[in-house]
């Protein structure tokens, strides 16, 4: 018993010198619009990052006060930051991650007065709730636009006749079998098949949004395959430096990687999640209802590429990225343009119809016609992409994950 | 008389104690978390120019600021308290089980099976029945393989443990992909969330009422079962000396697989308290590192369940605490992972100086001489 209440008063006496000094439980007394953020780790992690940055810059823009939680787990523990937001005043709160969707469907039914937003998430449209959204961008534009540059690329190896094999052929490293990587790696391989007619790309899974060694072992087991060029949907630096130290033009995804690989790095697309942002706060402050579903598009700068490394990339890589990007936003360029010769096959022939299973189940139940018009209506009927057709020129390594 | 000046005695030597008065170990123990607060102030003002004051207050507050935050607490002390309960009888029988991570992820895994499965076709009480049965086995098999291991071929039971967490780690990632909704994403996202079925009920209008329940009830058994019952008595003389336990007829093979059965089979508890009561999903970090937080745990409290409830409340206070500090300094969780560190160690430090004294050289000795 001596050591329970020795352990007891200890604790009492944290306790107590902690609540003598008065505690800062909240911001300033402001009568700004308090925004609640939930991230999945901090800024150490690009993904996250990218997210902390866009919730920084929208909320100065907008007079908002942000209030962050960071490291929060999908699990039970997103309920009970998004609780704890709303216990502090926040009207809205958005959150980051795939996993912590349900958790914020909870918490949306719970508190019915607070606007919930969630990126990448595909439950928005099934839940039928006021107060719960999701938002994605148009990615598949961007990646597109990288793949027109690193087809020009592997036009130019062709022509300096190093190219490793007959056909020009890229890698790809993707985190896992979903809709989201195969509508990105799609997008990538069809914008380089739109300048360089006969590339040929195989695709390594690494089964982990984040894990720097299996990404540079898929790099290198692309590498060891003679492929000519690698891009990448994974969060870590492992493929592009793999890329570096073997001399392999790379494409990478979230942001510029120039620093690391100066010599092998031509252009990265990336989801600029500010005007979603604004939206989002715009929305709560004026009392207008958010879509369900978002979708950010080159227009709305939500996709965007950073900059040619002009010592890597091929001549006039730029100025065919910015034509193409004209041609994309006056509808004349369609990424997943299915009534196109030579462009989307799947075992020779032309697709002409298509259900994908956009209200998510667990059968995997395909529920809607997604082909309309002569093309792949992607994100248009949630925001997360559905795009999930396997078609010709891309082989699949490994489908474990 | 020559030799004595040579003879250099170090500057202070360390000596056992005997018995220290209550009242003076508990001022060494006050001493220490003062001295821990200091410390931390002084960092705190250095490496962030804050207000050490203000970043103790935003820590209570983040603990227990709020009626949510006091049961978010609890439910993770319940859940810490739980795993520790669990491993403390493999460690005093000195059978170092660091496979609590991966029984706990084995339990989950069979709770959540379990629902997944069988959440339409029978009735919620027998449901919650199977996923009770199923979670225990779960863990117990995955405390028995290594004790088995460990009492017929003496194999090494720190390392084989550890190795089994992995193994749970990649069975759960393997099945959370099979089962994953949408098709290839790796999340099962909340299971039955319309039906709610192998849900723990709310209570009291608590979903973490029932969580909180079922452990203290266990600490309380887990109490008894160690102080008063023979199973409980023959542990800890393994654990003392295993050719004494033989000595006087235990059987150290059965002791050493029984128990490690009985840790395994807690943390299969532990990992339906997770699923049934808190998250209703599972994912490869369900377990989240508590498993080896509850080493810690049950260290510091010396094996005793009780006295684990304040230390497993300690370690969750201060990880709320920690959080907290980031959300509202804008600080990086780690510099509260820093406070944190201080705290334990210092309070570590203490027992070491209820234990032990410092005994100088004495000066004047030789001037005498």
């Amino acid at each position: 018993m001596k050591r329970f209440l020795a352990i007891l008063l200890a604790v009492v006496l944290v306790a107590g010198l902690f609540a003598a000094c008065s505690g800062k439980t909240g911001g300033e007394k402001k009568e700004a619009l308090k925004v609640g953020f939930i991230f999945l780790h901090d800024e150490n992690s690009t993904y996250d990052k990218n997210f902390l940055e866009a919730a920084k810059a929208a909320c100065e823009e907008l007079g908002a006060e942000p209030v962050f939680k960071t490291n929060i787990d999908e699990s039970s523990a997103c309920y009970d930051a998004a609780a704890d937001l709303v216990d502090q005043g926040c009207v809205a709160v958005f959150a980051d991650s795939f996993g912590h969707e349900d958790f914020m469907i909870q918490a949306a039914k719970e508190f019915p007065d607070v606007q919930f937003c969630h990126a990448t998430g595909t439950k928005a449209h099934t839940e039928g709730l006021a107060n719960y959204h999701n938002a994605f961008a148009s990615i598949y534009e961007g990646r597109y636009l990288a793949g027109v540059a690193a087809g020009m690329k592997l036009n130019e190896l062709k022509e300096a006749g190093k190219l490793k094999g007959d056909v020009p052929k890229m890698g790809y490293v993707g985190a896992f079998t979903y809709a989201e990587v195969i509508s990105g790696y799609t997008s990538f391989y069809l914008g380089a098949k739109s300048v360089c007619p006969d590339v040929v790309m195989d695709v390594q899974f690494t089964g982990s949004w984040y894990d720097e060694t299996a990404e540079k072992e898929a790099a290198q087991t692309l590498i060891n395959r003679n492929v000519d060029l690698i891009s990448q949907h994974a969060d870590s630096m492992g493929a592009p430096t793999a890329c570096e130290t073997a001399g392999i033009p790379n494409v990478s995804y979230n942001g510029s990687t120039a620093v690391a690989c100066p010599n092998t790095f031509i252009v990265s697309s990336r989801i600029n999640w500010a005007p979603y942002m604004k939206y989002m706060i715009e929305c709560t402050r004026d009392g207008k209802a958010i879509d369900a579903d978002w979708t950010g598009t080159l227009a709305t700068e939500s996709v965007l590429l950073t900059e040619v490394n002009e010592q890597a990339a091929a001549k006039d890589t730029q100025a065919k990225i910015d034509e193409v990007k004209k041609e994309i936003e006056a509808g004349t360029v369609k990424v997943f343009d299915t009534a196109k010769d030579n462009y989307i096959t799947v075992d020779g022939k032309k697709v002409e119809s298509y259900k994908a299973d956009v209200d998510s189940d667990a059968d995997y139940t395909p529920d809607t016609e997604v082909i309309k018009d002569g093309q792949f209506m992607e994100s248009s009927f949630r925001s997360a992409p559905y795009f999930d057709l396997k078609i010709d020129g891309i082989s699949l390594l490994n489908t474990k994950f | 008389m020559k030799n004595k000046e040579k003879v250099s005695e170090p500057l202070f030597h360390i000596v056992k104690r005997g018995n220290l008065p209550t009242t003076k170990s508990w001022l060494i123990r006050i001493v220490s978390i003062v001295a821990a607060l200091i410390v931390c102030g002084i960092v705190t003002v250095l490496v962030t120019g804050e207000n050490p004051f203000e970043v103790y207050g935003t820590m209570i507050s983040g603990a227990v600021g709020t009626e949510r935050k006091i049961w978010s607490t609890a439910q993770n002390t319940a859940i810490l308290l739980c795993i520790s309960l669990a491993v403390t009888p493999a460690f005093k029988m000195k059978f170092w089980n660091i496979g609590a991570e991966g029984q706990v992820l084995m339990g989950a895994l069979a709770s959540a099976t379990c629902m997944i499965f069988l959440g339409d076709k029978i009735p919620n009480w027998a449901l919650i029945l199977v996923m009770v049965v199923a979670s225990i086995i779960a863990g117990a098999i995955w405390g028995f393989i290594p004790a088995f291991f460990k009492a017929n071929w003496n194999t090494n039971e720190t390392l084989f443990t550890l190795m089994m967490n992995y193994i749970a780690i990649q069975i759960v990632s393997y099945f959370v992909f099979e089962w994953s909704v949408p098709a290839g994403s790796g999340h099962i996202g909340i299971i039955n969330p319309t039906s709610n079925a192998g849900w723990f009920p709310t209570i009291f209008g608590q979903k973490y009422f029932c969580n909180v329940a079922i452990v203290i009830v266990l600490t309380v058994i887990m109490y008894i079962y160690l102080k008063y019952s023979k199973h409980g008595y023959e542990l800890s003389v393994v654990g003392g000396s295993e050719n004494t336990a033989k000595y006087i007829g235990i059987n150290v093979k059965k002791v050493v697989i029984r128990t490690m059965i009985l840790s395994g089979a807690l943390c299969g508890i532990a990992g339906l308290l997770m699923v049934a009561g808190t998250d209703h999903t599972v994912t490869r970090d369900t377990a989240g590192g508590r498993g080896f937080t509850a080493i810690m745990v049950s260290w510091l409290a010396k094996f005793n369940p009780i006295y684990m409830i304040l230390t497993a409340l300690l370690i969750v206070f201060l990880q709320k605490g920690a959080g907290e500090i980031s959300m509202i300094f804008g600080l990086n969780e780690s510099f509260a992972d820093i406070l944190t560190g201080i705290i334990i160690f210092f309070i570590i430090g203490s027992e070491f100086f209820i234990n032990y004294k410092l005994k100088f050289r004495e000066k004047t000795k030789e001037v005498k001489d």
